[in-house]
Order: C-alpha cells, then sequence, then structure tokens
C-alpha cells in the first residue's frame, strides 16, 4: 500500500515543478502587459489571465489531452497536465508580481529616472530585488497548492500520487487507508516547505528594513 | 458554423449538470461556513484539547488536495462500512474543505476585531454571548467577507473535480457527451465558457466588495 502511493510521488513532483517553471515563463510577458501602460495591452494580459484563472483546471486539462490535436498528433497526459497547470499557473503567478511591484515605493521608480537608469537597469537593479522579496512568501504559498493540485493531472491518467492511490483502492477494494497515506504525503511535504519560506522571510526582512 | 449547432444541441444537458454544480457549491458552504464558524473558536480556545483538534481538522483540510478528500468520502468509506450517495460524499468532503479554508479566514477577521471593542463590551456590562453575537462575529465576518466570496468562487471551480465521484454536474455531463460525439473540444470549450460566466464576474463582485469595504474602514 505505502508503495502504491510512494510510487506516484516522482510524477507528483514532476508535474508540480515543470508546471511552476511553465507558469513562472508564462507570468513575466502577462505581468510586462499589465505593468506596461499601453492600455490594449493591459487589456489583453486581463483578459488573459480572467480567462485562465476563471475556468476549473481540470476543463483546461480535457481541453488539451481530449480536445487538442495537432493533425494525428494529440499531447501525452503529462504534456496537457503541464501545459494546463503551467497556463493556470502564470495567470496567478503574474497577479502575485503585479501586488508585488506596486509595493515598491514610487519613489524607487522615480530616483531610478532620475539617475538617468536604464530602464532595463532599473527594473534588474532596483525593482526586481525589492520586489521579488515581497512575492517569495505568496510564491510559495502558491507552490504549494500548485503541488495539491497537480492531483487533477490523475483525472487524465498521470500516473501520480492519488492516480496511483485510486487504483490500489480500486483493485484491493481497501481504499480508506491509502488515501489517508496519500493526504498524510501532501501535508508532510508541505508542512517544511511553509515552515522554510516564512524562515527565509523573516531573515530577509531582518536584513533589509522594508 | 458547426460550433453554434452542437452548442445549442448540448447547451440543455450542460446547464442541467451547471444546476448540480450550483446546487453543490451551495450545501458546501450551507455547512461549511457554520462549520468554520466553530473551527475559528475552537483555535482560538484556550482548552488545549478543543484548540488542537480544530487545528487538526483544518490543516488537513487545507493540507490535503480536495481530490483526495473526495475519493477518500466516495472510495475509502466504503471500506469501513460507510457508503454515502455521490452527492453525499462529496457535499461532505467539499463541507470539509470549506470549514477549514474559511475557518482561517474568519480567524484573520475576529482577530481583526479591536480589543477596545471587546473591552467595551464588557465594561458596559455585556455577557459573553452577546459580546460575541453583538460585537465580534457580525464585525469579523464583515472584514473576512472578501476572502470569502474570493473561496466561494474557487470552490464552484472546485465542484468540477466531483465527476470524479459521478456526481452529474457539469463536468461529468461534458464528459459523457464528449465520449458519446467525440466532439471534446466544442463540448469543453463550452463547459468552460459556462464556468467562466459565473466565475469571472463573481471574482469582480468580490474585488468589489473588498475596495467598498476598505473604504470604510
Amino acid at each position: 500500500m505505502l508503495h502504491a502511493v510512494l510510487t506516484g510521488i516522482p510524477l507528483t513532483l514532476g508535474v508540480t515543478a515543470a508546471a511552476l517553471i511553465i507558469g513562472t515563463l508564462v507570468s513575466l510577458p502577462l505581468l510586462a502587459c499589465t505593468l506596461s501602460g499601453n492600455r490594449l495591452l493591459w487589456l489583453g494580459a486581463r483578459m488573459v489571465i480572467d480567462l485562465l484563472r476563471g475556468v476549473p483546471i481540470v476543463v483546461w486539462l480535457f481541453i488539451f489531452y481530449y480536445g487538442v490535436t495537432l493533425g494525428s498528433a494529440k499531447l501525452s497526459a503529462f504534456g496537457a497536465a503541464v501545459l494546463g497547470l503551467g497556463l493556470v499557473s502564470g495567470a496567478y503567478l503574474a497577479e502575485i508580481f503585479r501586488g508585488a511591484v506596486s509595493s515598491v515605493s514610487a519613489g524607487q521608480f522615480e530616483a531610478g529616472r532620475a539617475l538617468g537608469m536604464t530602464s532595463r537597469g532599473l527594473w534588474a537593479d532596483i525593482i526586481a530585488p525589492q520586489a521579488w522579496r515581497v512575492a517569495l512568501p505568496g510564491y510559495t504559498t502558491y507552490g504549494i497548492g500548485l503541488l495539491k493540485d497537480s492531483s487533477i493531472a490523475s483525472t487524465i491518467g498521470v500516473a501520480e500520487m492519488v492516480f496511483q492511490a485510486g487504483n490500489f483502492a480500486r483493485t484491493t477494494g481497501n481504499g480508506i487507508v491509502v488515501f489517508l497515506l496519500a493526504a498524510a504525503v501532501y501535508i508532510l511535504v508541505s508542512v517544511p516547505v511553509g515552515i522554510l519560506s516564512r524562515r527565509v522571510d523573516e531573515r530577509m526582512s531582518a536584513v533589509v528594513a522594508r | 458554423m458547426t460550433f453554434f449547432a452542437d452548442a445549442q444541441e448540448f447547451l440543455p444537458a450542460l446547464l442541467g449538470g451547471l444546476r448540480v454544480s450550483l446546487l453543490l457549491t451551495l450545501l458546501s458552504l450551507l455547512f461549511g461556513l457554520p462549520l468554520a464558524t466553530v473551527l475559528a473558536f475552537g483555535i482560538r480556545s484556550h482548552n488545549p484539547v478543543l484548540h488542537w483538534l480544530s487545528v487538526a481538522f483544518v490543516e488537513v483540510g487545507r493540507g490535503a488536495p480536495a481530490l483526495v478528500v473526495l475519493q477518500f468520502m466516495y472510495f475509502g468509506l466504503p471500506t469501513a462500512g460507510l457508503t454515502l450517495s455521490a452527492m453525499a460524499s462529496a457535499t461532505l468532503a467539499l463541507t470539509w474543505t470549506t470549514g477549514a479554508y474559511c475557518a482561517e479566514y474568519l480567524r484573520g477577521g475576529l482577530s481583526g476585531v479591536p480589543q477596545g471593542e471587546i473591552e467595551g463590551a464588557e465594561a458596559l456590562g455585556m455577557t459573553w454571548g452577546d459580546t460575541l453575537r453583538y460585537i465580534v462575529i457580525p464585525q469579523g465576518w464583515r472584514i473576512a467577507l472578501p476572502s470569502l466570496m474570493g473561496f466561494a468562487v474557487i470552490l464552484f471551480q472546485t465542484t468540477s473535480l466531483a465527476y470524479t465521484v459521478t456526481v452529474p454536474e457539469l463536468m461529468s455531463q461534458a464528459y459523457s457527451i464528449g465520449s458519446s460525439t467525440f466532439k471534446y473540444l466544442t463540448v469543453f470549450v463550452l463547459a468552460g465558457i459556462l464556468y467562466a460566466m459565473i466565475s469571472i464576474p463573481a471574482t469582480w463582485l468580490s474585488v468589489l466588495v473588498e475596495k467598498r469595504l476598505n473604504k470604510h474602514l
């Protein structure tokens, strides 16, 4: 029984990590558009973000897995899961990052410009390091949420933890302990990550006054 | 224009499923919010048994994915001799999730009520029960309201997972149409539009409420 749950862990972690990377990459252009000051870009990004967040993850996974065919090729279950979770993550992360950037005081932007910094230097050296610190707790919380949401990949047949637990329950007729075990693994993984992020956050705010 | 022809054909069944999704959301909130209120006070309680029981209940409800709780209730409990209908087990599972998440929001709301108001009520000779009923709970709820509304939207989206335990909600209707007509893309896009048509305005509403409430604080 423990074996069934444990064999699912690598895919659970793999889907989560891959989706988080894709999500981070997707969030940056969305963030840039919402901050650009161009109304058209802003509107476009807003619509993409609202749409991605307004549709349940399982619907995105089904669209990518059952609905999208490229000629005769179709996405693997893993590919569809990572793409769907990654895009939705991109929308949520863009919002987290936007909140963090808006917490950096306007004076920092003005001072950077007054010093004649290029916009690239301003963002890379002044804004991003400060915003990143504010965004970190939200980012880790989202990552833990994503770990749990990766369980949704089981619905399209990715053989991660919940898929394995469900299989075990069906074949042995013993479903109570195996799901408890799966739940315990999620909790065991998320608690240390939460503690770690709180500690990093404390250390960062101790070093730099906000 | 086959999309629109198909849409017209599929829509009645999908709307029937949407009604079940909304019902499941409503039932989970109906049972989950009182549970959350009790848990929020349980966490703040000085009685160690009450405190730790509430903490455990909340941490498990928040730590375990909703999908696992759902499958536990539907596939797990029968092992222990307790067989529930699909709708009942989904309601039970999502009530737990709602109770756990909302307990945290309410706890934040309750601790946002200024201590001076509680002392004031005490000075006026109000009983503890009346203080809770007229001072703490109404204000705590008000502070927590935007987060609770945000959660309700997430909960509505989470009901889509109830299809895995055979509740005939929107996703389950979409899947059965898809597997009999093979028009997966059409039917899932339609289902997505229906979900979005409810979640997106509801999210805007919660942001509006948050701005309104902040103005008065």
